[in-house]
């Protein structure tokens, strides 16, 4: 169709200096122009701070017991004590490093793994893409909490970086799969044939001719991989299956339970923690949307348009042009 | 002219994007299409011919926006007449296809790969016609086969199993499926060699003549409007700049831009010639000149012709050629432009 081919040309054409350093200034910030994004950083920048300096500020050594006994959040304690009396404030923002350092370390493996096996099963095709496609069908049947609870039993001491080593050994076969169905679909494409036939090397098609059109994917990878294993690991420290006097917020929700703090109505025991992680669950979510409208430039504007198609109240569909008639534009 | 009005474009504005740099593509556009009558529409890529199309049919995809005008389209078969751009949703699906048409410029491509195209005929007609029985459908769709052409037989063939010319055929039979009074033909022969491309324009006339249909037909091969068309709108810069019969804008161009391009394709008879051309780049749309948007490129343009934008008028010639408007100061100066060559054949 000429229509949509048509606008890009008309964009790119030459315009006024002004107007043309005002789109490259949009155009680098433009992923922080997108309100989802922005709240999402905020929230996880929020914290990672916290991560690294929780144990810092924290007022209380949060396994220390205190004669204060079960009290609701005062000025002393600002969100309430446990039974022993051990500040919960403190506990939350001890917690949090062990919280981020998993999520974040068996997302990051995890996405590289995907990306190694899947991208490279769906480029070379025939007997490599038969092995490394029967390898991940393995790992995708490997059910991961089971195995971290096996393992973490054999292991006392696992830590957090066992269990998000296993996390991510577990976690990065859907990825890869994902991956290697879109790179065949691409490595058929117009582009990459174009870049073969004038002579590009093998990883600078994958590299530079692949690998941008997979960065939705991979970041929507990366980001679900995380949020599962930020769940999995306060699954695994809510069951005091890993470490308890390992301070993350599943260690708070396992003592919480094991106390019946619901029971006791001590509702500052296990609000805040279960709080803190909807709300990194929801920040990773939100940058993930920013992520796939930045690194689709067909997204890139949407963003942008989204705002003032609200005010103008025009519904932008395909195969119903709106007609909106107060623009007030002049004609120029 | 033939025939009442069908479709009546009034002052139709069109921009892309939604905030302060919204390029404004097609500016207060006016043109009207009679019963029977092809109207062939001509211009450089991106003047906005496929925009008005889609626009008048409210199938522009975002960041389209409609921002002023109206399209009314007045049925000659009873006495239906409305807007398509007040229309509601609903509205416009029943009246599409039935009312009008389109071929679209990658038609070869509409076609679903995984569907025979007797099912994706008869599909056409179940959308609109419930009522039909499988076996009516089955008739029609046969029928419409037949009538671009293509043996019945075909009807249990995938898209794939054709050719390019006659997959483009069975989009121009499913564009007739529910005989419409208007299809309107964005591009459907360009990625067809010319045997091809005369085939099918050849049986176009043919069914035009014989269910009197109107034909949009957007091209930029203005020598197919020429032999194919009854009147051509030329498109300039997101305007009309000249609106006339085929005839009359083949052997006296009025405006210097239609001109240029009767002057940018070899003639068949006559001695050779060099080709014209227009000098210089189509312009940009976000930073029209302040006059008459073509007077860049103009060679006969005057000072009057970059201050002052000329409007789609009648012509000085109106007793003559009464249905014909240009959008030029200078259209009264002798059209001796055309060299013989051109005019004899």
């Amino acid at each position: 169709m000429v229509t949509p081919a048509q606008a890009p040309a008309v964009v790119t054409e030459p315009t006024a200096g002004s107007t043309r350093r005002r789109r490259g200034l949009t155009g680098n910030l433009l992923f922080f122009r997108n309100r989802k994004t922005v709240i999402g950083l905020v929230i996880l920048g929020f914290f990672t701070v916290l991560a690294l300096i929780g144990d810092l500020i924290a007022p209380y050594d949060p396994s220390l017991p205190s004669e204060v006994g079960l009290q609701p959040p005062s000025a002393d304690h600002w969100l309430g004590t446990t039974l022993l009396g051990q500040d919960i404030l403190s506990q939350i923002l001890v917690g949090t490093r062990g919280v981020l350092f998993v999520g974040l370390l068996a997302g990051l493996l995890a996405a590289v793994l995907s990306v190694l096996v899947g991208v490279t099963a769906g480029f070379l095709g025939g007997i490599g893409d038969e092995g490394l496609s029967l390898l991940s069908n393995i790992f995708l049947v490997i059910p991961a909490l089971p195995l971290i609870i096996i393992v973490a039993g054999l292991l006392p001491d696992a830590g957090g970086l066992t269990v998000a080593l296993i996390i991510a050994l577990t976690g990065w076969a859907w990825g890869a799969r994902v991956l290697r169905a879109q790179t065949l679909s691409l490595r058929r494409r117009d582009f990459i044939e174009a870049a073969r036939a004038n002579g590009e090397s093998t990883w600078r098609i994958i590299v530079f001719e692949i690998l941008p059109n997979l960065t939705a994917v991979i970041a929507s990878g990366f980001i679900g991989t995380v949020i599962f294993a930020i769940l999995s690991e306060i699954t695994l420290a809510f069951m005091g299956v890993t470490n308890i006097s390992e301070w993350n917020w599943g260690t708070i929700l396992f003592w919480a339970q094991s106390n019946q703090a619901l029971a006791l109505g001590a509702w500052w025991w296990f609000v805040p923690a279960g709080l803190c992680i909807a709300a990194v669950g929801t920040a990773l979510t939100l940058i993930n949307f920013g992520i796939d409208e930045f690194v689709n430039p067909r997204l890139r504007t949407t963003g942008k348009n989204a705002k003032i198609l609200r005010a103008r109240r025009i519904r932008a569909r395909v195969g119903f042009t709106p007609v909106y008639r107060g623009t007030g534009k002049e004609q120029s | 002219m033939t025939g009442e009005p069908v479709l009546e474009i009034r002052n139709l504005s069109v921009e892309y994007g939604y905030d302060a740099d919204a390029v404004r593509v097609l500016r207060d556009v006016n043109l009207t299409l009679h019963a029977g009558e092809v109207l062939g529409l001509a211009g450089e890529s991106g003047c906005g011919k496929s925009t008005l199309a889609y626009a008048a049919t409210r199938l522009l995809p975002p960041p389209g926006i409609i921002t002023g005008g109206e399209v009314v389209f007045t049925s000659t078969r009873d006495d239906r007449r409305y807007d398509l751009l007040t229309a509601t949703d609903d509205e416009l699906r029943a009246t599409r296809w039935e009312d009008t048409a389109i071929v679209f410029q990658g038609a070869m491509n509409s076609l679903n790969p995984v569907y025979r195209i007797g099912r994706q005929l008869t599909d056409a007609i179940s959308a609109h016609r419930p009522e039909q029985s499988a076996r009516q459908r089955r008739d029609r769709a046969a029928e419409l086969l037949d009538m671009v052409g293509i043996p019945a037989d075909r009807l249990r063939s995938y898209p794939h199993q054709l050719s390019g010319g006659m997959r483009q055929r069975v989009m121009i039979a499913m564009a007739l499926a529910l005989e419409p009074q208007l299809v309107i033909m964005d591009e459907p022969t360009t990625a067809l060699d010319v045997v091809m491309q005369r085939q099918i324009l050849q049986q176009l006339a043919d069914l035009r003549t014989r269910l009197g249909f109107s034909v949009v037909f957007i091209t930029h091969d203005v020598s197919l409007l020429i032999e194919l068309a009854d009147r051509i709108a030329v498109m300039y810069a997101g305007e009309i700049v000249e609106d006339a019969t085929a005839s009359q804008m083949y052997r006296t161009p009025r405006h210097p831009y239609t001109d240029g391009l009767l002057h940018s394709f070899p003639p068949l008879h006559g001695p050779r010639q060099e080709l014209g051309g227009i000098p210089g780049a189509p312009p940009d749309l976000m930073s029209l000149p302040r006059g008459c948007t073509f007077a860049p490129r103009c060679r006969v343009a005057l000072d009057r012709c970059r201050d002052e934008r000329p409007a789609l008028t009648a012509t000085a010639f109106a007793d003559r050629e009464p249905h014909r408007r240009v959008a030029c100061f200078q259209h009264e100066r002798e059209a001796a432009a055309i060299p013989p060559s051109l005019t004899v054949m």
